[in-house]
């Protein structure tokens, strides 16, 4: 099942969705078998930004059907820290590392881009478009402009692959693709999380600190794969396909819908192993090769 | 953190099968048979979902798995489990029957600490937060003063999980009528509060009112805290609690947090089901 991806070469389709497995965390609980029977292909880290993050006040979670809601505003230790902390101990783990990065100016995501180039350790970089463009107010992936725009800033910085992770709360994630794509972007990735809200059963008020949250796990399924499917038929860079999948089946989905990648989200929450099941069931499964990205029919 | 008080999961979750259930008034004791698991320390938890028809209940969920403290582990393999039926997840796994199956991922997180030399462990639970103070009963000994407070009478059969408790219930129909916190007072007067080390699980305002009280009186303090939990192994960051030392993971850094890391035990968005 090994696949290229970005040039690239891994064991299987299965990688991790940037915020939902902490390998350094998930080492102190599972200790070194963690290792051994390492889930995924590749191993995406947390958003990193600038500045280190305390996140979002609690309470973060809300179940919904099928779901959750999110609302953990992105903590993380910053550059700096990542790059002394993090960094050492996720080069440790035997898969290449996608480093996520997050800023709030063009500038700022151009920082982060540029201090990862350097790093042999980084296999390549994802780039979290979710969050507004604090000089312009614009959620820099829900435009395809915004989009252009700091993908021909960074693009220059690295000779890395950069993967631009897609919001999904967007008009039409399918032209903000090809914009990135038009740009210089290696692959695209999503779906994000969808923006959603819940009621404190009492007080009426928002239950999640930050107020609205992100609905991932098998609730999005549907809308994941529209998107996948929407996205793959636009540009011929590989797509890393997400949201909601719990099983080899839905992988299967993901990847016959045009995608290259397929990450795991939340289904690792229900099992920390989750994604050795799902690599397992794609395997098992009677599917005929999936379609090289090049073969992918355009608009 | 100490390795004594953190036994490492085995990588993913296991199925294993109910052996039995029974209840205690309000509540429910859930006994499975965990051959593959290694024995946790006294105030680690598990993550737990039934195997078949975890979801399709109340707003469709449950979807995630819900955390439990272990009640008690046996030299036979056996995990128990108190739970009382309050959400579409506790629904759920209280409705299981003997010969139903688990999925169970752990044992997570830190335990308690070993009170240090002369100190005479007091251990106060309320409600459904005294499952850990069994365990950690089964392994102090009798020494361990053992105080729960319980809503009602139906609740405070609950406290047959433990041995030889002082309860207090809120409307006095069993024991004491009134807080368990009073209980404490009472005890600390009688113990020198140097040699006194109290530690305790329960509903929010308990926690905080042992926690003030120990501040107070310079006594050691462990609490078994409770937050919102997706994964209980560090990958979501959703069930953080606000510490002196900022939020930290409970389900990595807790949930049996030094009462002197908290400012409150006040924690957002807990006793949600
Ligand atoms: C708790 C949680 C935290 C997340 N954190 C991040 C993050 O830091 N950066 C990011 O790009 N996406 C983040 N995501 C989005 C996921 O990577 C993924 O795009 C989304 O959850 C859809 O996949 P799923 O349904 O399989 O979870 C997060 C999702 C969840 C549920
Ligand atoms: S429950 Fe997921 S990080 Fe603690």
């Amino acid at each position: 099942m090994s696949v290229r991806f970005c040039g690239i070469e891994l064991a299987h389709p299965i990688i991790n969705g940037s915020g939902t497995f902490d390998a350094i965390a998930a080492r102190r609980a599972f200790g070194d078998t963690l290792l051994d029977e390492f889930p995924f292909a590749a191993f995406v880290s947390k958003t990193v930004t600038v500045e280190p993050r305390q996140g979002n006040p609690p309470p973060r979670l809300w179940e919904v059907a099928g779901g959750l809601i999110n609302s953990i505003g992105l903590p993380n230790k910053g550059l700096d820290g990542y790059l002394a902390q993090d960094l050492p101990e996720l080069a440790r783990l035997p898969v290449p590392l996608i480093v996520n990065v997050m800023g709030f100016t063009r500038e700022e995501v151009a920082r982060l881009v540029a201090a990862f180039a350097e790093r042999e350790e980084v296999a390549a970089l994802e780039l979290n478009v979710s969050c507004p463009n604090v000089e312009t107010g614009l959620i820099m992936g829900a435009d395809p402009r915004e989009t252009a725009a700091l993908v021909t800033r960074v693009r220059p910085l690295t000779t890395k692959p950069i993967v631009v992770k897609l919001t999904p709360n967007a008009t039409d994630p399918a032209a903000v693709a090809a914009a990135a794509e038009a740009s210089g972007a290696d692959a695209v990735s999503l779906i994000n999380t969808l923006r959603g809200m819940a009621l404190h059963p009492r007080t009426r008020e928002p239950w999640l600190g930050g107020r609205t949250g992100g609905v991932s796990g098998a609730a999005v399924r549907s809308i994941a794969l529209a998107q996948v499917s929407a996205v793959a038929n636009r540009v011929a860079i590989p797509v890393v396909g997400m949201g909601g999948v719990q099983s080899g089946g839905d992988a299967a989905d993901v990847l016959d819908a045009g995608a290259t990648l397929v990450a795991v989200g939340t289904e690792s929450f229900r099992d920390p192993a989750a994604a050795c099941r799902i690599s397992r069931e794609l395997e098992s499964l009677d599917r005929g090769q999936a379609r090289p990205p090049d073969e992918t029919p355009k608009q | 953190m100490s390795a004594d008080r953190r036994t490492l999961a085995p990588f993913g979750r296991r199925r294993v099968p109910i052996v039995d259930r029974c209840e205690y008034g309000s509540y429910v004791v859930l006994r499975c048979l965990d051959e593959a698991g290694p024995a946790p320390r006294p105030g680690q938890f598990y993550m737990l979902a039934a195997a078949e028809a975890w979801g399709g209940g109340e707003g469709e969920r449950p979807f995630l798995p819900r955390a439990f403290s272990v009640l008690r582990a046996t030299p036979e393999s056996e995990l128990h489990f108190l739970l009382e039926a309050v959400g579409p997840g506790t629904k759920r796994l209280g409705a299981l029957a003997e010969g139903e199956e688990l999925w169970l991922a752990g044992p997570f997180g830190v335990g308690f600490a070993p009170p240090a030399e002369q100190r005479r462990p007091l251990l106060v639970g309320g409600g459904v937060g005294i499952a850990p103070l069994a365990i950690w009963q089964d392994e102090l000994g009798l020494d361990a003063t053992v105080l729960l407070g319980f809503r009602d009478a139906a609740h405070a059969e609950g406290a047959a999980v433990l041995a030889e408790a002082r309860l207090a219930t809120d409307d006095g129909s069993v024991g004491h009528r009134g807080l368990v916190t009073d209980l404490l007072i009472q005890e600390l007067d009688h113990t020198d509060d140097a040699r006194a080390a109290v530690y305790a699980c329960g509903p929010p305002p308990m926690l905080e009112a042992v926690r003030a009280l120990c501040a107070e009186r310079g006594v050691p303090a462990q609490l078994a805290l409770e937050s919102g939990m997706a994964c209980g192994y560090g990958a979501c960051f959703g069930c953080v609690v606000p510490t002196r030392a900022g939020y930290v993971r409970l389900c990595l850094e807790g949930p049996v947090l030094d009462a002197e890391l908290l400012e409150t035990a006040l924690i957002p968005g807990t006793g949600h089901g």
